[in-house]
């Protein structure tokens, strides 16, 4: 368990190297959240509520999302991608440990940084400029936490599986751009879940993705009751016990028809 | 003693895709494709005792780094059997990565962004390293490579030669029994090659630690390894002592010739008829070189000639070198020896 503790550290290190990427992040992702106030505020005109949603709840559904994001989110699958492609995976696997839960631990690093240096100056930020309402009932904070990283989990894991497809398609960016766009869709990023026509959220409550940032959002602005929102998480969590299946599967087909590329 | 490393039957087989000729050729590619097995390693067998140093030799392609990769756990065999360290490579990775190091030359295990010493920092933690036998062993390995300054430096700010030092202290973090190099001189000066050799040889001393060694710079061989596998094809084509290699292969010896005064070809060879000696005129050098059977007595009866019928102004005695003896097998393609 130390090593992979170690990693977390070390990729913190790495990030800090690079800081200056994330402040013109925090920028972008202001605009961002600027960007999707101005258009709901448009689309609410005078109305209360759209699908019981105010416009308050919204811009908070909004700004909080886009926040998790940077938590989230990573480059996993490219990360495995680039590896793969020029043979680094080599020596990844002289090491004793598990190749995808050191990426994993790798990109909970970063991660933890995002969070602290991205995140949270960035929402402090955008709670001056936006009428944002941050909830101080502490319960939901928990919810929300526990919420966000096993959100963390299951994009993570959907990563993993895209860069484990390197090994057999050789060539994944264009697979890797689609998982992108779907799951900023499907997520309920741009679109709340509440918001898709009634068969499509009947579709997606078979699928994953709404576990990485519908379920998270909602909880904190209180869209779900206590009660929904201890079933959302516990939906969450056997979304990430069964994405362990095809990820083993996966890995260990590519571990016996491996090829190194490069020498 | 018990052999580090035991391969029976090794062979791996890759699936090669050839395309067609011009734009009919690739729709039809679309479809069905050539495929062609192409065996890399092609049924090679052979041991390595602990504390040997092993020279793994071979052209590019030969299949070397195929085989390093196989007994490194990384790729697994079409068929065979090999146990390193008594453990099946592949079967118990983690366990196994445990009992070796590894260093390639063209790929950095460092990483990029990071000071060295956090690398190694992480990679103590990787092998369960004690900060007992961290201090005790990497402190001698740090002072023997020299690379104390460089700890605090971004590995992307070392030179080659930097870099590959703190990649062989990187190695040696968890003081492993086997070690394999994957040219690990590729590309460095003649300084940090005799430092790395050094180092090579005093590991072997001091721990008993077993060394295969692939590489392209035959020096690398001849100053560190008694023994040499070399590889042709797939092939293990000779598995035996270098110095024996030698003995069987080297065309004997050349003696250069630079005289005080004019001679030409003709005479030199009237002056050492009965003699079994081949002459050769290098006129851009002015160097007359005779080829002669490696026999001391036959040498100096050659030299004592010469020197009785011409002034000399300069006189060498050359070796066949090992790379000359490797590129002449590699000609003619047949070795059967040992």
């Amino acid at each position: 368990m130390d090593k992979y503790l170690e990693m977390i550290r070390i990729r913190f290190l790495m990030m800090l190297a690079y800081r200056t990427n994330y402040y013109t992040g925090i920028l972008i992702y202001s605009i961002n959240i600027g960007a999707y106030y101005f258009l709901w505020s448009a689309i609410y005109g005078g109305k209360e509520q759209i699908q019981g949603l105010s416009i308050a709840q919204m811009t908070t559904y909004v700004a909080i999302s886009w926040m998790a994001r940077a938590f989230y989110f990573n480059n996993l699958d490219r990360e495995m991608a680039v590896e793969i492609m020029d043979g680094r995976v080599a020596v990844e696997l002289i090491r004793p440990y598990n190749y995808l839960v050191m990426k994993m631990m790798q990109a909970l690093g970063e991660g933890i940084f995002r969070l602290f240096l991205f995140s949270v100056p960035g929402l402090v930020i955008v709670y001056f400029i936006f009428p944002i309402h941050l909830t101080w009932d502490i319960a939901v904070w928990g919810l929300f936490a526990i919420s966000i990283l096993l959100s963390f989990f299951i994009n993570t894991q959907i990563n993993l599986l895209t860069g484990i497809t390197t090994f057999f398609l050789f060539n994944n960016s264009g697979l890797i751009r689609a998982k992108r766009v779907i799951i900023d869709l499907f997520s309920g990023l741009i679109l709340p879940i509440s918001f898709f026509p009634v068969w499509a959220q009947n579709v997606m409550n078979y699928l994953p993705f709404q576990g990485i940032s519908y379920i998270p959002s909602m909880i904190f602005t209180k869209g779900f009751t206590a009660q929904h929102a201890v079933y959302a998480i516990g939906q969450q969590f056997i979304w990430i016990l069964i994405l362990i299946v095809p990820i083993q599967l996966l890995w260990n087909l590519a571990k016996k028809q491996m090829v190194i590329q490069g020498g | 003693m018990s052999n580090a490393i035991e391969v029976k039957n090794l062979r791996k087989e890759f699936k090669v895709y050839s395309s067609r000729k011009g734009l009919k050729g690739a729709f039809r590619d679309l479809f069905t494709r050539n495929e062609k097995i192409i065996p890399a390693v092609n049924d090679i067998n052979f041991m390595v005792k602990q504390g040997e140093m092993v020279g793994y030799i071979g052209e590019n392609g030969a299949g070397k780094s195929t085989t390093i990769k196989m007994l490194t756990g990384i790729l697994t065999p079409t068929s065979g059997h090999i146990v390193v360290n008594g453990m099946n490579p592949h079967k118990d990775r983690e366990k196994f990565v445990q009992t070796i190091g590894v260093v390639f030359g063209q790929r950095s295990q460092l990483w990029w962004d990071i000071a060295v010493q956090e690398s190694f920092r992480l990679l103590k933690k990787v092998y369960k390293v004690s900060d007992e036998q961290y201090d005790n062993h990497m402190n001698h390995v740090i002072k023997t490579l020299d690379i104390e300054p460089l700890l605090d430096k971004p590995v992307r700010k070392l030179s080659l030669g930097q870099r590959m030092r703190c990649e062989l202290a990187a190695a040696l973090i968890h003081n492993p029994p086997l070690l394999f190099l994957d040219e690990p001189t590729i590309g460095l000066d003649v300084l940090v090659k005799l430092k790395i050799r050094e180092f090579l040889k005093e590991i072997n001393e001091k721990y008993q630690t077993t060394i295969l060694l692939t590489t392209h710079d035959l020096s690398d061989i001849e100053a560190l390894c008694e023994r040499v596998i070399m590889l042709d094809e797939g092939k293990v084509i000779y598995d035996g002592a270098l110095h024996h290699l030698k003995e069987t292969w080297g065309e004997g010896k050349e003696v250069h010739f630079q005289f005080l005064e004019t001679v030409d070809l003709q005479s030199v060879k009237a002056a050492t008829a009965g003699l079994p000696v081949k002459w050769e005129h290098d006129e851009k050098e002015q160097v007359f070189i005779a080829y002669i059977e490696d026999q001391d007595e036959l040498i100096s009866q050659l030299i004592a000639q010469i020197v009785a019928a011409y002034k000399i102004k300069d006189l060498n005695i050359h070796e066949t070198s090992t790379e000359e003896i490797i590129r002449n097998i590699y000609e003619k393609g047949e070795v059967r020896l040992g």
